[in-house]
Order: C-alpha cells, then structure tokens, then sequence
C-alpha cells in the first residue's frame, strides 16, 4: 500500500495520544490502536518502513511502531 | 384521509396517574384525569359524532358535532373539549343532541359537492360517515346561494367563493370546493410537522384554507409531509395515488427505508400495488408523522431504470450480457475461487449495505468471514458513524446512542452539534421542535445557520457559529468552562465513572490553553457566548446532546465523540430520561450494520475478532476456523486494490464510487480490480465499474428488521414479490452456497434466531417477540426481557464511564492563498444521501441540482452572481457547480449538497480521514471558488464514461 499514507495514518493516531500526560502509556496506545485496528498486512509494512528509517513518522508514532512490532508476534514469522 | 385500519379517538392519549371514574350513557368507565369525554367513549367504544377532532390532534371544538348533555351542566358542551370529572353523568345520544347534530350536518352539507359516488374519499369520507350517523335526510337550502362548490354562479358569472383544484404538489391534490373548513390540515402543519405553512384566510363564510400568503402547495413553505393530507376528514387534500388508484383493501405494517428515524409505517394495499403510505399511530419512533420521503417518494420501486435480471461482462468496455441467475452465481463463485488460487485468500472481499435489512447484512459478513475466509468486510458506516462506534464505545461502553427518541419530552436543554434535524431527520426534529415550543432551551454548534436556529416558534438561545474542523476544540473550551466554574456534578462522576481517568481529563481539560478566551480566534465564536452555553448546558436541567455527522466526518471525529460523552458524564446528563449522547445516524439500518458485525474488526455486538472465545463461539456455530486478525476498511480496500493485492469486491447495496471521497482515487481502484460485484436496484455510479450486476429487491420485497438511531428493532415486512425474484438476502445465500460455503436459510427469522443466540444483546430477539411488541430496543436479553430505551441507567454498560483525553489537533486541511476557503457539505430534505431513491421521484421537483452555497462577501470578491456556474477547485480536484447567494453560512465558507452523481461533490474532498476510524473528512476541504463557463474536466469525463455506460446498458443482450 502506498506508504505515505499508511505514515500519514500512523502520525494521525499518534498525535491523539500524544496528550498522554504519561508517554509510556501513549505509546502503549498508539501500538494497540494498531494492532486492534489494522490489518496485518498494514502494520507489517508500516514496521518494516521503520526498519527502512521509517521516514516521516513522527516521534511517538516511531515509538508506537517499535512497540507494536514488539508485542506484535505475527509479524516477527 | 387516516389509515384504512386505526381507530380515531377524537382527542389525543392523556398520561396521569390519577385515574378518574364517569359515566357514560349508563356505562362506568376509568381514564387518566385530563382525558376528553370524547376519548373516554371511544374507549368504552362510544362513538360521538365528530368533523374537527382526530387524535393525531389537540381538541378544537369547532364543528359542533361533538357536543353532549352532561348531568348538572348547562347548554351542550363539545365533548372533546370537555375534560372527564370524576362521577361525571354524560348522555352521548339525546333527541335534543340529534337536532341539534343534524342541523350542524345540513349546514355543512348546504356548501358541499353531492359527487359522493366518484369522490376519491368515497368509503372514508368522515364528512360523508357523519351524515349518515346523524341521519340527514335532506338539506333545505340548496346551493342557489352563496356556496364554494361551483365555479360560476346561478347567473353565469364567475363564483368568488370558488378556487380551483391545486395540483401543484406532484403527491397530493387540494380541491378547496370539498373543504369544511375544520382546520383540521392547519392544525396538523402547527403541531405535528411544525412548519406553520398553512392558515385560515378570511373570516366566517370568506374563510378557506391558505398554504402561505395563498401561494400554491408547491410554491408556499409547505414541505410536503402529507399530515394535512392525513389529517383531512374530506377529499380536499387527497394523495393523487389514491385517486389514481381507489381505496385500499389491505394494511401491512413496515419499516421506511430512508433515514435513520426508522418510521413505521401502514403500506395500504390493493392486491400487491401500493395506494398509499401511512405514518403507524402506533409506531414508536415516529407515532404516526412521516416525511416526504417516507410517506410519498416510493416510486423508485418501480422506476423504469430499475434493472430485474443479473448481467455479466468480462470489461467494463463490454455491454452487458443479460444472464440467468444460475449463470450470474455462478461466474461470480468461479472469478473469486480464481482470484483467492491466484492472488491470495485475502484478494476478495464484500462491503454490506445500511439499507438492506439486519439479515441480508449479517449474511453477507457472514459469507465474508466464513466463506471467503477473510475479514475483509466493512460497510458504509465507515464514512458516516464509525467514530461513534469508536468513541462511545471507549467512554460509555457500548456504540450507540443512549436514549429513545421519546426521551426529548423531558429534555430542557436540547444541544444539536454537527447536524440538521429538519432536513436530514425530519420525523425527529419535528418532534423536538414539538419540545422546543414547549420551552425547552435550544443550543445549536453549527457553522451554518441551520433552519432549527431560527423557524417558526422557535429561536436558538445560542447558535455557536464555529469554523469547520474546530469541534474538538469548542468542546473542550465547553468543558474548561464546566470544570474551571465548578459545574460538574461531582456526585454523578464520583459514583460512576472511573475516579483516576476523570481527574486525568479535569486536570487536561483545566488548561488555559482549553479556555474560550484562549480559542476564540481558532473557533471563530465569542467566548462569552461559548460561556453562557456552557453554563446552559450544565445547569439548566435535563440536558441531551444529538449529534450528526458534522461531527464524525471529520479528522477528529472519534475525539469530537469522546469529548461530547465527557460533557455528558461530567454533567451528569446521561442515564435516565431527558437526557444522553444521541448520534443520529443516516441511513435507515446504519446502526444494525453496525451491530450486525460489518466492521473488519468485529463480529456482531461490537466483540474483536482477536477475543478467543467469541470467535470459538462463531466458529462452533458456522463449523469452520474464522481469522483472527482485522481485515480491510473500505479506503484500505481502494489502496490494496491500487497496489495489485485486493482484486475481488462484492457490494450490496452501496455506491462507493459516488458517496465516499476523492472520487477519483476510487475509481482508480475500482478500475485496478478484476472482479467487482454489485448488487442493487440501479445501475449506480459504482455499477458502471463493475463486472457483475445482481439486481436487488427494494424494501417492499422482503422480510427483515431495521435497526433506527435509538437501537430500535423494527420489523420490515413483504408486501409484494421480489420483482428481480429474489430477496437480497437469497441471493447472497446462492452465493455462499455456489463458494461452497452452505446456507441453507428458509426464512429471514431463522437468520435473527442465529443472530440472538449469538449475539449477548440481541439474546431475546425474534420476530415472534417484535411482532408482540411492536419493536424493540436492544440490548434485549434475559436482563432486559423487553429490551432497553434508556441505555447507562444506575450503571455504565462498561461499569464506570470512562473520560478520555481530547486534545484538538488542527486538520491539515488548511486554507492558504491557493484555496481560501473552506467547503463543508449537508443534506436536503426532499433528497436522500447519493440520491439513487429519490432522484427517481418526484422529489426531484424540490431540489433537481446540488448547488454550491456562497456567502455574499466572498461572492462578491470574485465577481459571482446567484445562478452563476462556478467552479470549486481543491487539492483533489475540480468540480463545477452553480452558486447559490446565502448568508447560512459565514465568509470563508462555502457549502453543497451531494445527492447528484454529476455534481461530483466528492471529487473535491479528499483522503483526510478520523485518526481511529478513516472516516473521511467530508466536513472540511479548502477549496477555491471562481466564475466559470463551463464544466469540469472531471465532468466532461465523467458525462462521457457514463453515457457510454448506458449505452452499454441499453445493448445488453440476452446470450
């Protein structure tokens, strides 16, 4: 899918929980956001776009794609 | 004319607890205190004569029909004026009340036409009833004197008293030389519809019925509900089907397939052909009132452009090959087998319908789920009230609204943020604009002045005029207000919400930053008047908020839906009558779609598919292994199928390529797809892509439910054939079925029966039980036998409420140089949503071209005219449109309606969605706005490709 979008979608959810007085749990909920939400394929490429450099995500949308890609079991087969 | 089947008691139900105990012609009979002496005989079965009364009314006491001898009281008291007492001796039936009655009758009849045997109204005439009740035997006067039934005069000269028929509106005929002036019609504008759009004219003998400043019915501010129609005890207003046609014979009750109000309706029956449509007295929506939509734009049904055989084609550069269904199902089963073995399992996928039935979108997931073994199912909810489901979902704990509609009766503030009542759900805003002339306080969150604002009777106290994309940000300088003044009921939240999240939210919420004087420049609304409101909101009693999709379709949607359940928690304004968060939803079953599990992420009940158990429990029940992951969202979909994965799609009933946005964009990904699938009763914008067409039955064809915006389970009933031979519901059954995946359905009820067992809040459901009680509001169970009207009631269906954080991020969508302005789109009320439906009515007489509103500053600056063709021009694309001079909204803002394909709305807006949901951001689009003298390119493509698609249409052949 086209990657600036998937970026663009990321950065949205992210600055909703960007609000989050405690960043760990706003991280916390921008990786759950994805991984309720989006569908595999999605998220994979959205994780493997960070491996890449991930560039255009922002900062705790970074955050949150690390943290998905690590409690996201699927992705790591 | 009233239905063919309701009994008329004369004076409306009066509640009381106090019971009061009369006699009537030697009969005891117990009533609530305040009930007419005519309602208390018709209970006891006493009819009295009667012209001017009609329950769907307030008493009158004109026609002197009515009147009755009460024991100790002097002269003749009209009995529907005349409330009960208690011991009350009333006599119904005197020698001196015959006279009496029989000379009122004389006189009506001396001014009325003798055409009784070719008069429309011939078998339901009250008027023709009331004289064989009181037994007129003659009239003594004649009609050589003044009279309005004649057009000339004994000596030939023109009757001055006399007006012609009015056939201007296309649904009803006005034929004021059959009126007996009982105001009847008047009555039922005022207090029913609400519009005020007729009077009497004149006095005494000069007296007649006015619709504005004796305008014609089409040219005066009437808009065509058809109450008076109802109302009329004549055939002065008449339905022009049942002139056509002749009395029904048959009633079959039913549920309207338009809006969200979800009105009950008596379809009125000759054989399997329609007379007419009327409101149900005993529906519980909408208790006998309808629209013009519901009531006359059916005609859709048989239109000629409907299409009744399926049609195949390998291109979408070939005609149509008109098929038999076995072929159709059977080349739709063998393209997606050959799509799944060739691009993957995950290549296909279906999107279900908000206007088909419960049933018919339950099966298609279904097919999606278990069938295709994918979860790639989603529904057009998505671009409408997904960040409900998400928002109320993550405060209150269930994803729908609080209340029934009938809860505004003990609301006193009525909020309405972000929606238009009295276009897009008319049924309901004339109900609150029934409680609104009552006294109760109005607050309108609009950026354009909606008819609620200012209309006859009523006034906003405060009209917040905010810029579009600013939602967020008025709903937190609303709750600054409230925490910072010490408006929160504290009480209400410590008891019942979660104590860490709500002091979280007060402490976000009590930043300056949130303050209506910090904002006021972004929201573009005085914070003194962001204030007052506040205030209003929070202290003047029972507050409700109704929603529309002002507030969903935005970037910020699921927080706009947040922070109005965080007023309502903080506020306490949720939990019992006269209160709650009330979306109100668009289309007729976008709320069961939603229930029915049409999200990618969900089954039914709102339950994620990654929740083990309750995958094994659809697992146990369908017999096959079900994926554990979320599927595709529409605009996912259009992106997969750009990128060469997503390659199969079946439709029921929706039309992505006109409704969703970036028109474009879509049907870029329509055309990358290999096998789309579409199955309606029109050949839609959609269709023209597509590869396969399964013709659908309409609303009158089948059996099912609807669920309405208050979580109302109402029974669609069939009251003709399928005229395409199958209900939608079969026809996705022979599909799974040709897929391999048996269904073996013989009724729609065994589909609910599978629903309920599966599905927690739908446990008690069945059509057996709607029929009993009429309809039902889930959650229905065995906690809540009867189902639920007041959601949240001691407790939160998630326990405690939950505040969530609401920070407003301004849209991206920005203004600058390029596009100064702001486009935002609406609804009209004689049209509904893309229009398929009542483009093919005569509702087209109303409202037959979107135009683009202008206000007359930013009008003037660019040299524009009212009726100028201008065209609107924004990142995504350019559409061209006439304008329209108007003040609703404010400079900087333009507006239009979406109902016309060729007006290409959507080909402006763009990818921008809700952050949670990707509903789109149809709200807001910054545009630029000039003179032009001709279409858009985009049209001129579009005008050819669809010209040439009816053309291939036209040449489909029978292979």
């Amino acid at each position: 899918m086209n990657i600036e979008r998937l970026v663009a979608m990321a950065n949205d959810i992210s600055r909703y929980f960007a609000s989050e007085p405690d960043t760990a749990a706003g991280v916390e909920g921008v990786a759950n956001h994805l991984k309720r939400y989006w569908e595999p394929g999605m998220r994979k490429q959205i994780v493997a776009h960070l491996s890449a450099g991930g560039a255009g995500l922002e900062p705790l949308a970074r955050q949150g794609v690390e943290k998905l890609a690590e409690l996201d079991s699927k992705l790591r087969a | 004319m009233l239905s063919i089947v309701e009994i008329d008691r004369g004076t409306p139900a009066v509640k009381s607890d106090r019971q009061v105990t009369l006699h009537i012609d030697g009969y005891s009979i117990s009533v609530p205190e305040g009930t007419s002496v005519m309602r208390a005989a018709a209970q006891a079965g006493i009819n009295i004569p009667k012209l001017c009364a009609t329950d769907m009314l307030e008493a009158f006491g004109s026609c002197r029909l009515c009147l009755v001898e009460i024991e100790g009281r002097k002269g003749y008291p009209a009995s529907c004026t005349t409330p009960v007492a208690e011991g009350m001796q009333v006599s119904t039936q005197t020698p001196k009340l015959a006279d009496i009655r029989r000379g009122v009758m004389e006189l009506y009849i001396s001014d009325h036409p003798l055409d009784c045997l070719t008069c429309p109204a011939n078998g339901h005439c009250e008027l023709q009833d009331m004289a064989g009740v009181v037994g007129l035997r003659e009239v003594r006067y004649g009609y050589d004197g003044a009279n309005h039934v004649f057009a000339k005069t004994n000596h030939g000269d023109a009757n001055p008293h006399f007006a012609p028929k009015d056939e201007s509106n296309p649904y009803f005929s006005f034929d004021p030389s059959k009126c007996i002036v009982c105001s009847r019609c008047v009555r039922a504008c005022d207090e029913v519809q609400g519009t005020f759009a007729l009077t009497i004219q004149g006095r005494g003998f000069e007296s007649k019925v006015s619709p504005s400043q004796n305008d014609r019915f089409l040219d005066s501010e009437c808009v065509s509900c058809g109450a008076c129609v109802q109302a009329c005890p004549t055939a002065t207003l008449s339905e022009k089907s049942l002139i056509d046609r002749g009395q029904a014979e048959h009633s079959v009750v039913t549920t309207c397939a338009y809006c969200g109000v979800g009105c009950s309706f008596r379809a009125e029956m000759k054989g399997d052909e329609i007379v007419r449509m009327v409101p149900n007295k005993d529906g519980h929506a909408n208790h006998g009132h309808s629209c013009v939509k519901g009531r006359f734009a059916i005609g859709y049904v048989s239109h000629p452009d409907r299409i009744l055989t399926p049609m195949v084609r390998q291109k979408i550069s070939d005609p149509w090959r008109i098929v038999s269904w076995d072929e159709a199902i059977a080349h739709v089963a063998s393209e997606f087998k050959r799509l799944q073995a060739t691009y993957g399992k995950f290549s296909v996928g279906g999107i279900t319908s908000s206007r088909c039935t419960n049933e018919e979108t339950y099966l298609v997931q279904k097919l999606v789920r278990a069938g295709f073994g994918n979860n790639n199912v989603d529904t057009c909810a998505r671009v409408c009230h997904s960040p409900t489901g998400y928002g109320l979902k993550s405060t209150l704990g269930e994803s729908a609204g609080t209340q029934d509609f009938d809860s505004i009766e003990s609301t006193d503030v009525v909020m309405v943020m972000g929606a238009n009542p009295t276009d897009a759900h008319p049924v309901f805003g004339s109900k609150m604009k029934q409680r609104l002339r009552a006294g109760a306080k109005l607050i309108v969150i609009d950026p354009r002045s909606i008819d609620l604002v200012r209309t006859p009777h009523i006034e906003a106290d405060y009209h917040l005029k905010l810029k579009p994309g600013t939602n967020v940000a008025i709903l937190n300088a609303l709750a600054y207000v409230i925490v910072t003044e010490g408006l929160v009921d504290e009480a209400f939240v410590a008891e019942r919400c979660e104590h860490d999240a709500f002091e979280k939210w007060r402490t976000f919420v009590a930043q300056d930053m949130h303050s209506p004087e910090a904002m006021e420049a972004e929201i573009g609304v005085p914070a003194a008047l962001i204030r007052a409101a506040a205030r209003l909101y929070a202290t003047g009693g029972n507050a409700a908020i109704y929603y529309g999709l002002g507030v969903t379709e935005h970037a910020q949607g699921s927080t706009a839906v947040m922070g109005i359940a965080n007023l309502a928690m903080a506020t306490g304004n949720i939990g019992r009558e006269g209160v709650g968060v009330n979306p109100l939803r668009g289309q007729n079953n976008v709320q069961g779609s939603c229930d029915m599990g049409s999200f990618p992420h969900e089954f039914t009940g709102y339950r994620h598919v990654g929740d083990a158990s309750v995958r094994a429990s659809f697992e146990a029940a369908w017999g096959v292994p079900l994926y554990d992951e979320p599927g595709l969202r529409i605009p996912n979909m259009f992106e997969a199928a750009i990128d060469g994965s997503f390659k199969g799609l079946y439709i029921e009933g929706e039309d992505i390529a006109q409704s969703d946005p970036n028109t474009q964009h879509v049907t870029a990904a329509l055309q990358a797809m290999e096998c789309i699938v579409v199955q309606d009763l029109f050949l839609n914008e959609t269709a023209k892509f597509a590869h396969v067409f399964l013709p659908g039955s309409s609303f009158l064809e089948k059996d099912g439910t609807f669920i309405n915006a208050e979580r109302r389970v109402s029974r669609v009933r069939k009251v003709m054939e399928p005229k395409n031979g199958y209900a939608d519901w079969e026809v996705t059954q022979l599909l799974s079925n040709a897929m391999g995946y048996p269904m073996r359905y013989t009724h729609p009820s065994q589909i609910m029966d599978e629903i309920a067992r599966l599905t927690p809040t739908f446990h008690a459901v069945s059509f057996e039980k709607i029929d009993q009680l009429g309809s039902i509001q889930w959650p229905c169970n065995d906690d809540h036998p009867l189902g639920t009207p007041v959601m949240h009631v001691g407790e939160f269906v998630r326990g405690k409420g939950r505040f969530m954080l609401t920070e407003y991020v301004p849209t991206s969508e920005k203004v600058n140089a390029k596009h100064p302005l702001i486009l935002t789109t609406g609804r009209i009320l004689s049209q509904y949503n893309v229009g398929a439906q009542t483009r093919r009515t005569a509702n087209v007489m109303w409202h037959d071209e979107d135009r683009l509103e202008i206000h007359p500053h930013d009008a003037e600056e660019r040299g524009i005219r009212d009726e100028d063709w201008v065209g609107v021009e924004s990142r995504a694309g350019e559409t061209v449109l006439r304008a329209r001079i108007s003040e609703r909204m404010q400079p900087g803002v333009v507006y239009t309606t979406f109902h016309f394909p060729g007006s290409g709305a959507n080909v402006i807006t763009t990818e921008n969605s809700d952050w949670a949901t990707n509903c789109p951001e149809y709200k807001v689009t910054a545009v630029q706005v000039t003179r032009v003298s001709q279409p858009s390119e985009w049209q001129k493509r579009h005008q050819v490709f669809s010209n040439h698609q009816q053309a291939l249409l036209d040449a489909a052949e029978t292979s």
